[in-house]
């Protein structure tokens, strides 16, 4: 019997420092050195091929890591014990098909260590968050590619586990399934799971995570607080009849620059383009557009990984936190 | 362990395996019963002496165990072949093992829950088709036992034969491997025989290093042992073509043989971890 582990909510429920994975003369992971707290939810943004798979192969123990060390739940990867408090989802999504759905939640619960008389109980409270509690009885090898993944998070779920890990959560979920996904990773960080999420929808992230990485090359390219990586808000104003000497009078918002026809201030609060609008005019100036708000993150996505062309094999390592 | 194991069995039940297996055991069994019944029918009207049909009967059922031995490997390589490489490649696999499950628990479960289904089968079916054929020819083998637990010996050894393929090689290419080198297997006894007659060491040197690779044809020889009467053995003596014949054995398979078969099975499931537990999933 796998004794049950003893997690501390200090411990954070992924640390890996300068991680790294090499295939050949590849490096599918090169040098990564993260942590994920507990009630985090972490993301992990990068085109395909950047490494993100492989990061999750090497904290389950599926894939050995060329250098590098990484804990999981305070265990060194690979430790059976801290496997029982983590839920996975894999990319590729296959159960056994001639399982019925509850059957697979009860093996998956039987697999954990799960009391043999609450296993029942812990599949169908899992299928119901899933929204497959109707679907119970029927077998896997019906389901649409939709409904497996919905079982697949329902696996990753059983049992509370401290640590979810979800590789492309909704690849195969219609936009109601993706509104349904994104409600429940927010719950179960809400309880106190940390959730570390794999994607390459952008607007997914953006919504659902705490803080994210984005990865290209097997390297890390920005990290941290979702604000941080999408940078700071800028106004940017379309005017005419404005010259240099006048933007002094602009700096109560924030540093302003003028470009041509274009005031750009930034950092700048959204909630003072109101007062700045109304000093514009009562200069004289003539205000044609104004846009306020901050990068979105496919705007930095696209800038991070379009700069980030080193020679492939070039080792990197950055400290997130 | 067991919970894979409960797991593969529950597999073969609902994708209706065993009821494929059962039904064509019935079948085998009750045409072969039919069969001996009319030969023997036949033979006591022409007024055969008996030890002679009993010797007939005798040779009829080893032909049979020989084909049902050569069903029960192609069953045990069709079972072993994908056990593992297709939950590689589905995908099935990497969910199960991202729980608190060894990658050797994962694979023994394996093989033990397809273990239980091929001696089942050949446990089964070969008391059966023994049983049925006393019933209707009146003729017992001297241990009905031992040569259904060398078939079934055999099974089991291409199953871990396939099994140890499925860890690195797509279902088809380790069921053809596993096929073939039970083919080469048997071909070797008998050359190996031919060899000891003639006093060519070569062929007995190859002969008994093919056994020594793959034991099934070893185990054979116990499935003809104890399917013989022993008069046949006294008779046949030193009838050259007789003794050579695969279907005829004077003695059963010594003892280090059955062990080093018992052993090659614990080595190959070894091995077969241990390829698994190198393979990055």
């Amino acid at each position: 019997m796998i004794p049950m582990p003893r997690l501390s909510l200090e411990i954070p429920a992924i640390e890996t420092t300068d991680l790294r994975k090499r295939y050949g003369q590849v490096d599918a992971l090169a040098g990564l050195s993260m942590s994920v707290g507990r009630g985090e939810v972490f993301g992990v943004l990068g085109p395909t091929g950047a490494g993100k798979t492989t990061t999750v192969k090497l904290l389950l123990g599926r894939a050995r890591a060329t250098s590098g060390s990484a804990k999981v739940l305070g265990a060194p990867i690979g430790d059976l014990a801290t496997r029982r408090k983590v839920g996975y989802l894999p990319e590729l999504f296959r159960y056994q098909p001639w399982l019925k759905a509850r059957e697979v939640l009860t093996l998956h619960a039987e697999l954990i260590g799960m009391a043999r008389g609450r296993r029942r109980t812990a599949a169908d409270e899992a299928l119901g968050i899933v929204g497959l509690a109707e679907r119970s009885n029927d077998a896997v090898g019906k389901f649409s590619k939709g409904m497996q993944q919905r079982l697949g998070l329902a696996t990753a779920l059983l049992g509370e586990p401290a640590l979810i890990i979800l590789d492309e959560p909704t690849s195969a979920l219609d936009p109601v399934g993706r509104v349904d996904v994104r409600g429940i990773v927010r719950a179960a960080a809400d309880r106190g799971a940390a959730v570390f999420l794999n994607s390459h929808l952008l607007s997914e992230v953006e919504q659902v995570c705490d803080r994210v990485a984005i990865i290209d090359h097997g390297r890390v390219v920005a990290l941290g607080d979702l604000d941080d990586v999408l940078g700071v808000a800028e106004t940017q104003v379309r005017v005419t009849g404005l010259s240099a000497t006048d933007l002094p009078a602009f700096e109560r918002f924030g540093p302003p620059a003028l470009e041509g026809d274009l005031l750009r201030i930034r950092p700048m609060d959204d909630a003072e383009v109101p007062d700045l609008v109304s000093t514009l005019v009562g200069m004289g100036a003539k205000v044609h557009e104004v846009r306020s708000g901050r990068t979105s993150l496919e705007q930095r996505f696209l800038a991070l990984v379009a700069q980030d062309r080193p020679p492939a094999g070039t080792p990197s390592a950055h400290r997130l936190r | 362990m067991l919970t894979i194991a409960k797991l593969t069995i529950g597999e073969a039940a609902r994708r209706r395996v065993l009821w494929v297996l059962a039904i064509l055991a019935v079948v085998a069994v009750g045409l072969t019963a039919w069969g001996i019944s009319v030969l023997v029918g036949g033979a006591r009207r022409d007024g055969i002496a008996d030890l002679e049909i009993k010797f007939a009967v005798s040779q009829i059922l080893i032909f049979i165990a020989f084909m049902f031995g050569f069903v029960l490997v192609m069953t045990a390589a069709f079972f072993g072949s994908p056990a593992i490489a297709t939950d590689l490649e589905s995908g099935v696999a990497q969910a199960m093992l991202a729980r608190p499950l060894r990658r050797s628990s994962y694979l023994l479960g394996r093989w033990l829950g397809l273990a239980v289904v091929v001696v089942a089968y050949a446990v089964i079916s070969g008391f059966l088709a023994i049983g049925a054929v006393g019933l209707v020819a009146g003729y017992l083998p001297p241990d009905p036992i031992l040569p259904v637990l060398y078939l079934a010996g055999q099974a089991l050894v291409l199953l871990t034969l396939t099994v140890l393929l499925s860890t690195r090689l797509p279902p088809i290419a380790g069921g053809a491997i596993a096929v073939v080198a039970y083919g080469l297997a048997w071909m070797a006894g008998v050359l190996g025989k031919i060899g000891l007659a003639l006093g060519t060491t070569a062929l007995v040197t190859m002969g008994d290093a093919l056994r020594f690779l793959l034991p099934t044809d070893a185990l054979w020889q116990g499935v003809v042992y104890g399917l013989e009467p022993s008069f046949v053995i006294s008779q046949v003596g030193d009838e050259f073509i007789a003794r050579n014949s695969p279907f005829f054995a004077a003695a059963p398979p010594p003892i280090a043989i059955v062990a080093w078969s018992a052993v090659w099975v614990a080595l190959l499931l070894a091995l077969a971890v241990s390829q698994l537990r190198r393979r990055e999933l």
